[in-house]
């Protein structure tokens, strides 16, 4: 799966297309969602894209010929998705080259950071990574994909991925460690 | 952090996603790094956080209210506005073809079945302007089908069915025998409202056909069908609708 696939041209869908579609498309709306979310922190502004990525989907899909739906799903809402952020929120993306950590993981303090840390921290300390770590660990710990299906989504390399998510852990781990210790007492 | 492992196989492992060589020789290493272990602790528990803390978000249901109608949209049986014009050709091409053939077809027919008429209009309606001239209109003038029908009997070489629709608004006023094209016919004498219809009736081998389109001549019309291997004319100057009404009756 190419992301020229999506660019075939659309079809003109009839009702076998359309259960075909509820069949093997439609369940996959909460993952369609939850990945958009992710990548654009917010709800309403999810529900849009969300929607917007599933008609793409429909129009193109005679040009799915099988295999992985909720990849291929995915992979639309994620260019979706960023297609938004850069019309939208264009400075969000600039941030995302700025990867390189000098902040070298140090075990113990992460792990009792980690321990205490709850939805709001977890959601505020992933939100402060680049996307393109935020969406490799979205799609790893809550969607469940492997690596091969979060290679075809992302469009990166399959030898990348695992590199990707070291990094965005590390980047985690540094985000809920340095979040402000007053805070994280109080909402705990 | 000094160990290699750390930064990329330790998550492959953690992920399950190494080999199984990889995945013992990396078990091997962990035997004797401590660090590796350290991590790969905190990594555990991170993710464990990370899926026990309701952090996936299921789409609303409006959003799949919204999704379901955009889809109807997008569906050719519920929309035509996404057929492209080549889609409308094709469905113009096709009724146009089936049109012509049906056209062909029924051009054909209405030719065959003019050249095995075995009466021309002007004899159909010489023979009902004859039949209201006084004394011609029935050889045996009787309301009752029971009567009328055996008097048939003998005179021609076939029955014609002979009903009477009084509770219709058709009484049967009578038959007679009359000649058309050199054949002799039976025909039977209804009237409507005070107008006599005039239904002639004689064997065919000719298939059975619908109701024909009412022809109009001198101010009488008629209408044309074979049913049952008999061909019927129906004749009359009261409206097409009237003897379309009682040939419908008949055809039945």
């Amino acid at each position: 799966m190419s992301s020229s696939d999506q660019h075939k041209g659309s079809d003109v869908l009839d009702v076998q297309d359309r259960a075909r579609f509820e069949q093997l498309v439609l369940p996959h709306l909460d993952a369609a969602f939850n990945l958009a979310r992710w990548l654009l922190k917010s709800r309403a502004d999810s529900e849009d894209v969300a929607q917007e990525a599933m008609l793409r989907a429909y129009r193109f899909f005679r040009g799915f010929h099988g295999g992985d739906a909720r990849a291929w799903l995915l992979q639309i809402v994620r260019n979706t998705c960023y297609t938004w952020l850069e019309k939208n929120r264009p400075v969000e993306l600039m941030t995302e080259f700025d990867e390189e950590l000098h902040l070298q993981p140090s075990a113990s303090p992460e792990t009792l950071a980690i321990a205490g840390a709850n939805r709001e921290r977890l959601t505020r300390a992933l939100e402060t990574l680049p996307p393109r770590f935020r969406e490799v660990l979205v799609l790893r710990e809550l969607e469940g994909c492997s690596y091969k299906e979060i290679a075809s989504i992302t469009s990166i390399p399959i030898g990348t991925v695992m590199s990707a998510l070291s990094r965005g852990r590390q980047r985690l781990q540094q985000a809920l460690t340095h979040s402000s210790p007053q805070e994280a007492a109080r909402e705990l | 952090m000094s160990c290699d492992y750390t930064r990329s196989v330790l998550h492959g492992y953690l992920d399950g996603e190494l080999d199984a060589t990889r995945a013992a020789e990396f078990e091997r290493h962990l035997e004797g790094c401590r660090e590796c272990t350290t991590v790969l602790g905190s990594e555990e528990s991170l993710r464990s956080s990370l899926q026990r803390s309701g952090l996936y978000e299921n789409a609303p249901v409006s959003l799949r209210k919204k999704i379901r109608a955009g889809l109807d949209a997008a569906t050719t049986s519920s929309s035509g506005m996404r057929i492209p014009a080549w889609r409308w050709l094709a469905v113009a091409a096709t009724i146009l073809m089936v049109a012509s053939v049906s056209w062909i077809t029924w051009s054909r027919r209405a030719k065959d079945s003019a050249s095995t008429t075995p009466f021309t209009v002007a004899e159909i309606i010489d023979a009902h302007v004859r039949s209201l001239q006084p004394g011609h209109l029935t050889d045996i003038a009787s309301t009752d089908n029971h009567t009328v029908k055996p008097w048939f009997n003998g005179k021609l070489a076939f029955v014609p069915p002979v009903k009477d629709f009084a509770d219709e608004g058709f009484p049967l006023v009578g038959g007679r025998l009359d000649v058309l094209g050199g054949q002799n016919v039976a025909a039977l004498v209804y009237s409507r409202r005070k107008h006599i219809i005039n239904v002639f009736v004689l064997p065919t081998k000719e298939p059975d056909t619908p109701i024909h389109e009412p022809g109009l001549r001198q101010g009488y019309q008629w209408r044309h069908w074979r049913r049952q291997g008999m061909e019927y004319c129906a004749i009359s100057d009261v409206s097409d609708s009237d003897i379309y009404e009682l040939a419908q009756l008949i055809y039945q």
